[in-house]
């Protein structure tokens, strides 16, 4: 039995616009997803900024209502067996946000154990365990305010398995981390998934969900453009070509004219200090960067080579295309 | 057993937050003052005949009553500000509770402004601080702290679903000062007004800590009715919690992304 399922998962935002004539809108910020997530797995939903991860995130832990479509986790439904739900899930977000900060680590720890259910001879005990995983013992004491980014991270994690869930939602939980940081917390992530936890990451680092994942879905606008595991998403550009060209100024017209070179799959522009990098993915066996460079009138070339695609290029290429 | 437990954990948690914040600590122990003083003044300039400590208990009651409004909408506001809405409505434990310590908190800490005016009364103006009934004083205080804790409950529901319903607490002040008999008596007031203050847990309040403090009237009636209300507020605050809870959840008011 899976041990997260989404079938056609649905959320409509309702928002205004205009200042004196306001006008309804409506966003769709997840449009139909569907995803099974069996026990024991770590399952990566990997996208970019505004896809629909964090939203994804929210309808299985019950903090939204989905418009449509239904999910459940452990066999419970999300909206009718919400109090099921939360006892059974833990939650960790990433970013700064989440916490008391004038008050300390312990105080935290020992508010949410009461709030999470964790009964109170147990209470010690956990807590001191969980400090000791996530590497606060010593510095428990101390109001969070001073804590860095990392140390808050980490007691977002240490306040996410107070209760001991078997089923993991963390979101961007690297985010804003120096590398040594995130490097730590992705070994944490990985010995959690180690011990058994069924764990959703989201994230929008392609390594991360590389690294980590047993899976991975790609989502873009709301809806699953890819679905597999890392060795079979990257097979899907594999027997492609990548040209970069380096410019210095490109307006969207020219990247259009790029757009309906045929053989040419998708464009992605990377910012570089004073330049721009433009990344174009072709069909394999063709040699494109004449036609390429042809359409490209105006513009300031700097740099241009060839190279084999790499996973990141995947991503890019299924998140362009969506 | 566990519902109070954690009402406990909860209070014990959010006062000593609460008290750590200095912007929180310093409104709720000036403000009052300034409060004594013109009320001290207006009834000397109205020459009544209430007593000095009567003037003194109205306005340490409308501290409370003060820091009891900002704080529960503020403090939902902060919450979501801070992100921790969220993590509390993802527990398993019903947010009613998880609500109630933090509006009993924020009537809490209102003890500042009482103790404050109290003091600032006997240091300035010599109000004298002898008690007719100690006991049913000391009893009238947490009796008035649990009832307008639970009218704050039942104004925190609406802060769960309106990002700006904190707003509405500005309005809300003043009225409330007037029509509980705060500032001046009740019997200045038209008749319509009497039903009003009746359902208003101030009211009970002020009078469980005037008559206790003063002598005469009802104290042990006015504690009760304040405990009274408190049960019926909690009533109503738990169903208006469990409602906008799913009504905050379908509209995506929890967080501000």
């Amino acid at each position: 039995m899976a041990v997260i399922e989404a079938s056609e998962l649905r959320r409509t935002y309702r928002t205004t616009t205009g200042t004196i004539r306001r006008r309804r809108v409506e966003v769709e910020a997840v449009r139909g997803i569907s995803f099974e997530v069996a026990e024991g797995e770590l399952f990566g939903l990997l996208g970019p900024n505004g896809a629909g991860k964090t939203t994804t995130i929210k309808m299985l832990i019950t903090l939204l209502v989905p418009t449509s479509g239904s999910a459940r986790v452990l066999g419970h439904d999300v909206v009718r067996e919400a109090g099921e739900v939360r006892r059974r899930v833990g939650y960790v977000f990433g970013g700064e946000r989440g916490v008391y900060e004038r008050l300390s680590a312990l105080d935290n720890l020992r508010y949410f154990a009461e709030l999470y259910g964790v009964p109170g001879r147990e209470q010690k005990t956990r807590i001191a365990e969980l400090l000791d995983l996530v590497g606060l013992t010593g510095r428990e004491k101390e109001r969070v305010e001073g804590y860095s980014r990392g140390m808050r991270q980490r007691l977002h994690i240490a306040r996410g398995l107070l209760h001991d869930p078997p089923v993991l939602f963390l979101d961007e939980p690297t985010i804003g981390l120096d590398p040594v940081g995130a490097r730590e917390l992705r070994a944490m992530i990985a010995t959690l998934a180690e011990s058994g936890k069924t764990i959703l990451l989201t994230t929008h680092y392609m390594f991360e969900a590389d690294s980590l994942c047993d899976r991975i879905a790609v989502i873009a606008k709301g809806k699953i453009v890819a679905e597999g595991t890392p060795q079979q998403l990257k097979g899907g550009v594999a027997e492609g070509w990548v040209v970069e060209i380096e410019v210095y100024g490109i307006e969207d017209v020219v990247l259009d004219r790029l757009r309906a070179v045929p053989g040419v799959r998708a464009v992605a522009v990377e910012e570089r200090d004073q330049a721009q990098l433009v990344v174009v993915q072709t069909d394999s066996g063709q040699e494109l960067t004449h036609a390429l460079l042809s359409r490209m009138d105006g513009a300031a070339v700097g740099r241009v080579s060839s190279r084999e695609p790499t996973l990141e290029d995947a991503y890019v290429a299924l998140v362009g295309e969506s | 057993m566990r519902a109070l437990r954690l009402i406990l954990t909860g209070w014990r948690f959010h006062v000593k937050s609460l008290t750590l914040s200095a912007f929180f600590l310093l409104t709720s122990a000036i403000q009052p003052i300034l409060f004594a003083t013109m009320a001290y003044f207006m009834f000397r300039a109205g020459s009544t005949e209430q007593s000095l400590l009567y003037v003194a208990l109205g306005s340490g009651l409308m501290g409370i009553w003060s820091s009891t409004l900002f704080g529960s909408g503020g403090a939902i506001s902060w919450q979501r500000w801070q992100g921790t809405l969220e993590v509390s409505i993802a527990a398993p434990a019903p947010f009613v509770l998880v609500l109630i310590p933090i509006t009993l908190a924020t009537a809490t800490i209102g003890l500042y402004s009482l103790t404050a005016t109290l003091l600032w009364g006997k240091l300035f103006f010599g109000v004298p601080f002898d008690l007719e009934h100690p006991l049913l004083f000391l009893l009238s205080i947490p009796a008035t702290i649990v009832g307008l804790g639970m009218l704050g409950l039942v104004l925190a529901a609406s802060f769960v679903l309106y990002r700006n319903a904190n707003a509405m607490s500005n309005l809300l002040e003043f009225p409330v000062w007037l029509v509980t008999g705060l500032l001046v008596p009740l019997s200045l007031f038209p008749g319509w007004v009497e039903p009003i203050s009746w359902v208003l847990a101030p009211t009970w309040g002020v009078r469980a800590i005037r008559d206790a403090a003063l002598g005469g009237g009802d104290p042990v009636g006015a504690i009760l009715m304040s405990l009274g209300l408190a049960v019926v507020y909690l009533g109503i605050g738990t169903v208006l919690i469990g409602y906008f809870e799913r009504l905050a959840r379908e509209r995506a008011t929890l967080s501000l992304t």
